[in-house]
């Protein structure tokens, strides 16, 4: 026992090294999970005060580009007001509508910080739990897809960026509903992402749009997520490996949606139920 | 002893805020990442305290991770950095020893001393992070170059700054 102690004092270096790699490591593992409690992230108070501080800053920068992304979306708001629209009907009366509910809620949030050049892309935004955001939500803006919500305070969020080594959205031709899954794979290029598992004797062509099917429960079913840009079927494979170019433009990300999906609770209970037997 | 230890203090902040809000948004063809602050554990003085060493390693990549959301991808490069540092400093280490109170600095140590000392830490530690990053042997050569393009670029701004912010250093 004499002679362990006398070792291990002997090689306390190497012992203090093996540790903080191993607690490192260990952090590393723990942080993988979606479901911690963690506050040693950009969402933190420190950290979360330093970014907003510096992006005050840098959102001039990009104020011009904001202003007509914004104008545009308020001719398209605009153009859906009662006022701009003729009644067609006789009667005007409430109508409590049974037919369809309300399944997706969006709210909307700033991006303080984020990266796409990293092999795992992570991004903050500014809202947080007092706005009604969740782990696991989805991030999308109106041109596609953004990623999914991983820890939350009161007043920030941050978000797995779809620019991720373990991202996949399931994806299906808008024109066959054929389905594949979208990874970030193999690729350093945050404009590209590859389709995978799609058969051989699918066609399509070069151009063709892809959405996000009805299977995730993280995103609505058909938002955009980007058109075939090349294909190829490797040596002794069955399955198409497709480029697809993505329709976000995660370089300038400013404003994106949080979707908030109001039946998840019920289909995940539904489906727990099923796994229980 | 007490102005070393506040510069020290000073140059820990001045890195992890060039690094996390400088440095991570620039973005050179999607490959290009320079990792700076790594010259914190470059430039401790040469008797520090191994075990101290590694310690402070661990809080600035810690400190780095909390701000990038990779919690213990940056301080594992970093504790490596830390671990292999002692030895490049054996290794290079001059004919009649480091005197006392030296710090591995141009200044102190020459410029073809730094060059080398410069390259073997930052490769060290740049291509640790960038395997423990993606931990997966799949990507092994994209993973390489992109080590060693970044690589490139932090120790060419490293001597930028160095040769910028170096000589206030020179005072003992």
């Amino acid at each position: 026992m004499r002679n362990l102690f006398l070792f291990l004092w002997r090689n306390n270096f190497l012992l203090l090294f093996l540790i903080l790699e191993g607690l490192s490591v260990f952090l590393m593992v723990e942080n993988n999970k979606y479901h911690n409690a963690s506050f040693l992230n950009s969402a933190n108070k420190i950290s979360a005060t330093i970014y907003s501080a510096v992006n005050s800053v840098t959102q001039y920068l990009y104020l011009k580009e904001n202003n007509e992304w914004l104008a545009t979306e308020n001719v398209k708001l605009r153009m859906m007001l009662p006022s701009n629209k003729i009644d067609t009907t006789t009667k005007s009366s409430l109508i409590k509508d049974t037919l369809f509910n309300q399944q997706y809620v969006f709210v909307n949030a700033r991006v303080i910080n984020g990266t796409v050049n990293k092999r795992n892309n992570y991004l903050t935004l500014d809202r947080g739990y007092n706005a009604g955001i969740a782990p696991e939500m989805g991030v999308v803006t109106d041109k596609g897809i953004v990623g999914i919500v991983k820890d939350v305070s009161p007043n920030f969020s941050t978000v797995i960026s779809f620019l991720h080594i373990k991202s996949k959205v399931s994806a299906r031709f808008k024109n066959s509903n054929y389905f594949g899954s979208l990874v970030w794979e193999d690729n350093n290029n945050p404009t590209t992402a590859t389709l995978k598992d799609i058969p051989k004797h699918v066609v399509f062509k070069t151009g063709d749009t892809l959405v996000t099917t009805s299977f995730s429960n993280v995103y609505p079913e058909n938002i955009f997520l980007g058109t075939v840009k090349s294909s190829e079927i490797k040596p002794g494979d069955n399955f198409y490996t497709i480029t697809v170019r993505l329709s976000t433009d995660f370089y300038s990300l400013t404003h994106v949606y949080v979707v908030k999906d109001l039946l998840k609770e019920e289909q995940k209970q539904l489906e727990a139920k099923q796994d229980g037997n | 002893m007490g102005i070393e230890v506040l510069r020290i203090f000073f140059r820990f902040i001045i890195l992890v805020l060039v690094q996390v809000v400088l440095l991570n948004n620039i973005r050179l063809g999607g490959y290009i990442n320079p990792y700076i602050y790594v010259l914190f554990v470059m430039l401790l003085p040469v008797r520090t305290p191994k075990t101290l060493l590694l310690i402070l390693s661990f809080a600035l990549g810690l400190t780095v991770d909390v701000f990038s959301n990779t919690l213990g991808l940056h301080a594992a490069a970093t504790v490596f950095a830390g671990f292999a540092r002692p030895g490049i400093l054996r290794a290079l280490s001059p004919r009649e020893g480091y005197e006392a109170d030296s710090s591995p600095t141009i200044k102190q140590m020459g410029l073809q001393w730094f060059i080398i000392y410069c390259v073997v830490m930052v490769l060290s530690h740049h291509i640790v992070l960038f395997f423990v990053e993606v931990f997966r042997f799949s990507e092994f050569f994209s993973t390489l170059t992109r080590a060693f393009l970044s690589s490139i670029v932090t120790i060419i701004i490293i001597f930028i700054s160095q040769f910028l912010f170096g000589s206030t250093k020179t005072s003992k």
